[in-house]
This record gives C-alpha cells, sequence and structure tokens, in this order.
C-alpha cells in the first residue's frame, strides 16, 4: 500500500508562495509586541492565519490571546495533533484553533515538537474545554502536555500499546486487539 | 458539596450518612445514553457528587482511515460520525477539501447544499426531540417526530439515494443534480411542517411534568459555555447568540434572512425552547432556497477534479481519461492546511485538514460539536439527581458516532 509521503518542508514552501506581502497580520503584530519571541513564523495562507509559537511560550500567548482587548480570543474551536514522520524533526504538531465569540475572527497557532521531548505546557487553564482535546492529542499522537489535570488515553483502551494516529503506527495495528 | 445544602431540612436526617457514597457505572448499554457512552457516577444518595463520562466504545479510528484514502474516498467516512446529520458532516469535509483546492462551487449547488443541509438539521433535531421526550417518558412524541423525519428522510434519498449515509456532496459540487419533482415534495413537507411543530408543542411544551423535569436542571452559564467549548443550541440555550452561519458565513449563508434563537435560561428547558424554534427557521432557509433554485451546473468546472457526466464519459475521450485519472490515481491536492466550520445541527462542526501534495490526505481532524459538548457533563451534572442526568445528556443532543470517530 502507498505511504503518505512526509513533507516537512511543505510548510515552509507554502509559506513562501504565499508571502508576498510580507506584512505580519493583526494577531502576529501584537504578540510581537507584547512579547519578541512569541511569534517564531507567520503563515497566511487560504485567507487563514497561522502562527508558529515555541513551546515555552504557548500558555503565555494563549492567556494574552484570551484576554487582550480586540483579541479576545475566548473560544478554545480545536486541539489537534499532526505526526510528519518518524524522519522528520520537529517530529509533531500540535495546532490550537482559536476563535472570538466576540469579534469572530480566527487564528491558528502551531507548536512544533521533536520526537524525543514530546512535552508541551497544557492551556486548560485558559480554556478549560482544551481537557479533552489534550486527552485525545496525548491518545493518537503521544503528546504529553505538563500539568494536565486528567491525562488519561480518552478514544482508546487504558492498556492500549502505541499512540495509533503516528505514521509509523501501522492501520491495522500490531496484532488483533483482545480484551484477554 | 455545596449541593446538600440544598435539601429542605426536614430530609436532612434522613440524607444525613454523607460518608456512604457509591459509585455506579451507568452504560454503556443503557438506553438513555443515546449508543455507548458510559458515565462513571460517584453518588450520595440520588444526588450526583460526581459524573466521568467514559467514551471510546465505538472508536473505529476514522482519522487513521483518512490518510490511507483519497480525497474522494473520504467522504463517505464522513457519513458514519454524525449519523443523524451525515449531509452536515460532507458538506464540513468536501468545503474544506474545495478551500485547499481553491475551487469555486456553481451557485446552483451551493443553494441545493444549503436546502438539504437545512433539511437534514430539522431530521437531526427530530430524533433529538423524539429521544430526548422518550428518555423523560413522554413517549407519545417519538413517533410524531420520527413520522416528519421519515418525509425529510425520503426526500434526501430522492436526491441522492441513500437515506443515512447520502454521500450526496461531492469535492466540486454534488453527486448529481436533484430529480425532477424536487421542489414540489420539498414545498409539500415545508408547508405541513409548522402544524407538525404545533403538535410537539402541544405534546411536550405544555406537559407540567415535562416541564418540571426540564426547568433548572443542567444549568451552565453564558461565560461557562464558552469556557467549556459548548456550541450550538447548547449554547444558544444559554444565551449567547452564536452562529457560525452568521460568524464565518459559508455557501452563502449571509444571502439568507433567519433569526439565531436564544433563551437566557441555561437549563435544559432552555436547550429545548432554543431546538423547538431552530426547526422553524430551518424551515424558513429552506423557503427561500427554493425561490432561489435556478437551473444551472451543479458540478465546478474543473475536469481533472470532478467525475465527468456519465453520458460525456462514453462519447468523448478526454472525458474517459479524466475519469480514470480521477478514479484510479485520485487528483493531487496543493500543499497547505484549512480549519473549515460548519454550524451542524449539534454546534461548531470544525474539519482539519493537512496536505502534504499528493492524492491523500496527510491528516484529517475533526473537531465534533458532540464530542466537546459531552465533555461539559461533568460541570453540569454537579449535584443533579441521578434521574436529571439523563435529562442533560439529551438536552446535550450526543451523538456517539461522532465523539468516539
Amino acid at each position: 500500500m502507498e505511504q503518505p509521503k512526509p513533507q516537512a518542508a511543505a510548510l515552509e514552501n507554502q509559506s513562501n508562495s504565499n508571502q508576498e506581502g510580507k506584512t505580519p497580520s493583526l494577531f502576529a503584530a501584537a504578540l510581537q509586541r507584547q512579547h519578541p519571541e512569541w511569534v517564531a513564523h507567520e503563515v497566511d495562507a487560504l485567507g487563514e492565519t497561522t502562527i508558529i509559537v515555541p513551546r515555552e511560550h504557548i500558555v503565555a500567548a494563549c492567556h494574552f490571546l484570551k484576554h487582550e482587548p480586540g483579541m479576545e480570543f475566548n473560544f478554545l474551536s480545536d486541539v489537534c495533533g499532526f505526526d510528519r514522520g518518524p524522519e522528520e524533526e520537529p517530529r509533531f504538531e500540535v495546532n490550537y484553533h482559536l476563535f472570538s465569540t466576540t469579534r469572530f475572527h480566527r487564528l491558528r497557532l502551531k507548536v512544533l515538537l521533536n520526537e524525543d521531548d514530546a512535552h508541551v505546557a497544557t492551556v486548560t487553564g485558559i480554556w478549560r474545554t482544551a481537557n479533552w482535546h489534550e486527552r485525545e492529542t496525548y491518545d493518537l499522537f503521544g503528546v504529553v502536555f505538563d500539568d494536565h489535570p486528567d491525562l488519561r488515553r480518552i478514544l482508546l483502551p487504558d492498556d492500549w500499546q502505541g499512540h495509533a494516529l503516528r505514521k509509523d503506527f501501522p492501520l491495522r495495528g500490531y496484532e488483533p486487539y483482545s480484551l484477554e | 458539596m455545596s449541593s446538600v445544602t440544598n435539601i429542605p431540612p426536614q430530609f436532612e436526617v434522613v440524607d444525613r450518612p454523607l460518608d456512604t457514597q457509591m459509585t455506579i457505572s451507568m452504560g454503556p448499554q443503557h438506553p438513555s445514553t443515546h449508543g455507548v457512552l458510559r458515565l462513571e457516577l460517584v453518588l450520595d444518595g440520588e444526588m450526583v457528587v460526581k459524573a466521568t463520562p467514559d467514551i471510546g466504545y465505538l472508536h473505529t479510528g476514522m482519522e487513521k482511515l483518512f490518510e490511507y484514502r483519497k480525497y474522494q474516498q473520504g467522504i463517505v467516512i464522513t457519513d458514519r460520525m454524525d449519523y443523524l446529520n451525515p449531509l452536515g458532516n460532507n458538506l464540513a469535509y468536501v468545503m474544506a477539501v474545495e478551500k485547499l483546492l481553491q475551487l469555486e462551487i456553481p451557485e446552483r449547488a451551493q443553494t441545493i447544499r444549503v436546502l438539504t443541509c437545512e433539511l437534514q438539521r430539522i431530521a437531526s433535531h427530530l430524533v433529538w426531540l423524539g429521544t430526548h421526550a422518550l428518555d423523560i417518558g413522554a413517549m407519545t412524541v417519538f413517533f410524531y417526530a420520527f413520522r416528519e423525519r421519515e418525509k425529510i428522510l425520503n426526500l434526501i434519498e430522492a436526491a441522492s439515494g441513500g437515506r443515512l449515509t447520502p454521500s450526496y456532496f461531492r469535492i466540486g459540487g454534488l453527486m448529481m443534480d436533484i430529480p425532477a419533482g424536487f421542489e414540489r415534495r420539498v414545498q409539500q413537507f415545508i408547508d405541513e411542517f409548522p402544524k407538525a411543530v404545533k403538535e410537539f408543542h402541544t405534546l411536550v411544551s405544555g406537559n407540567r411534568i415535562f416541564q418540571k423535569r426540564t426547568q433548572g436542571v443542567g444549568v451552565i452559564r453564558a461565560e461557562d459555555a464558552i469556557d467549556w467549548g459548548l456550541s450550538g443550541p447548547s449554547l444558544r440555550g444559554s444565551g449567547i447568540a452564536l452562529d457560525i452561519r452568521r460568524a464565518n458565513p459559508y455557501c452563502g449563508y449571509e444571502n439568507y434572512d433567519f433569526e439565531i434563537p436564544t433563551e437566557p435560561d441555561c437549563d435544559v428547558w432552555a436547550r429545548y425552547m432554543v431546538r423547538m424554534r431552530e426547526m422553524l427557521e430551518s424551515q424558513k432557509i429552506v423557503i427561500q432556497a427554493l425561490s432561489r433554485l435556478k437551473p444551472g451546473p451543479v458540478k465546478a468546472d474543473a475536469p481533472k477534479i470532478v467525475l465527468p457526466d456519465r453520458e460525456a464519459m462514453k462519447t468523448h475521450m478526454d472525458a474517459l481519461i479524466h475519469h480514470f485519472l480521477i478514479v484510479a490515481e485520485g487528483f493531487d491536492v496543493p500543499a497547505g492546511e484549512v480549519y473549515m466550520p460548519i454550524e451542524a445541527s449539534k454546534g461548531e462542526l470544525g474539519v482539519y485538514v493537512q496536505s502534504t501534495g499528493g492524492p491523500k490526505p496527510a491528516r484529517v481532524h475533526f473537531r465534533g460539536p458532540s464530542f466537546v459538548n459531552l465533555s461539559a457533563l461533568p460541570h453540569m451534572s454537579h449535584g443533579a439527581m441521578i434521574a436529571d442526568i439523563v435529562a442533560i445528556i439529551g438536552s446535550l443532543d450526543i451523538v456517539l458516532g461522532e465523539i468516539d470517530r
């Protein structure tokens, strides 16, 4: 069976082709004003803004985006992981989809993680809805969310081996699952 | 344990032994958990101290499967997630891929999408109404709701050939145009529908037992609802007029005239009333969509992505080649990532698609509204009675197929 090609450079290629203007978006500019290190990279493509945030700053950046007037990202739509493939470094992405219920704008924050140190701080202290999203990401990708109040597997059984959405996990699993 | 203080003083002595807490397992076979949801309830007498949902019994690895299928093959997987609102799932996925491809959809296809999706929303709410009332003990309305739903399923079947799993939308448009006489049948249904809603109100809303079972139960205040990520009717029941169809319009929803019903009470009753009113709003949208249906193509002009018509395939060489290539090899989608939110019948359904090029997606993620709404259940059920749990679950309108994926 044909495997999907891992292309780590896809993101960078996309950013080059789509950033003729090179003006940082409103959100990236505000983040940069607050703390110059919060924005590692910014991609504007297909009408969506993606900001890559260094993982040690993700909680502070989220807190700022939620409470800053004009940003007001009070609603966390989604958190989801992505595995670029076992050969890639950094291997994992964690995407935070933010939404504002008052201003109706959306923003994607992205954290890149290496395989041997797939840890990122939890944002459950900012949005409680992050709880289950982060549990799902942990369950399926093995990304550990530090200080999460209840980091257990959520979709797969507690005794499951491995993380099912990693690219090196076979589609049909390693062996038939049994309750024995 | 703040809830203990709510017990009237004359019963306080009877319910006093608070050190005898009991843990019971509700589900996964419990009929009112709407599938295979298991709740771990810590009880103090009949009062719920802690409710912990345990999900995953229906997990089938759909998101993994997407990565091994071509883009167009993913559509049939989406049907099986929220199986009460399959057209909504089709729409979210198809629009996400169309956004990656930057494909323009003809107006007639957009209108038919709106029309069928709103019919589907009514059908989804009808199942909710029937089962929610049934859980609480009002059995009759179940039959009335399913009678109406049957009419909608017949309409969807007429258009797509499938009742529960239509897969009607394709990347670039629709599978095919609606059949002759479809508008007349929709019109007929829509004309009769307000009478049916009136019937539901007579059967349920005026029922004093139903009111007592739902009012003041499962309260979640507006700021908590946002914090917990509630969306759709569950959020609007807490008084927040948020609707993705208005906030981030898609499919031309900005041109339709409809209201966003909200209720201020934040309880099960408020969520009930929001959905009841929403069905009539959907009916209004269907009427407008019917009046906007103009003849035209229902597939985008993109021969490398959209399958050619059957007749063209048999008579034109290039159409045959395109058909062969799309089916055998799929089409390449440029690298990129999108998050496409739509207002499904249960709330914000977001589809995240990441492509690294090639005919198969690198990642497809569904932000299911049921998944997020259920995660707020522990918050809403704290201090409720065990019988109220059934009402609260019903008011969230969860579908386990979407939660477990």
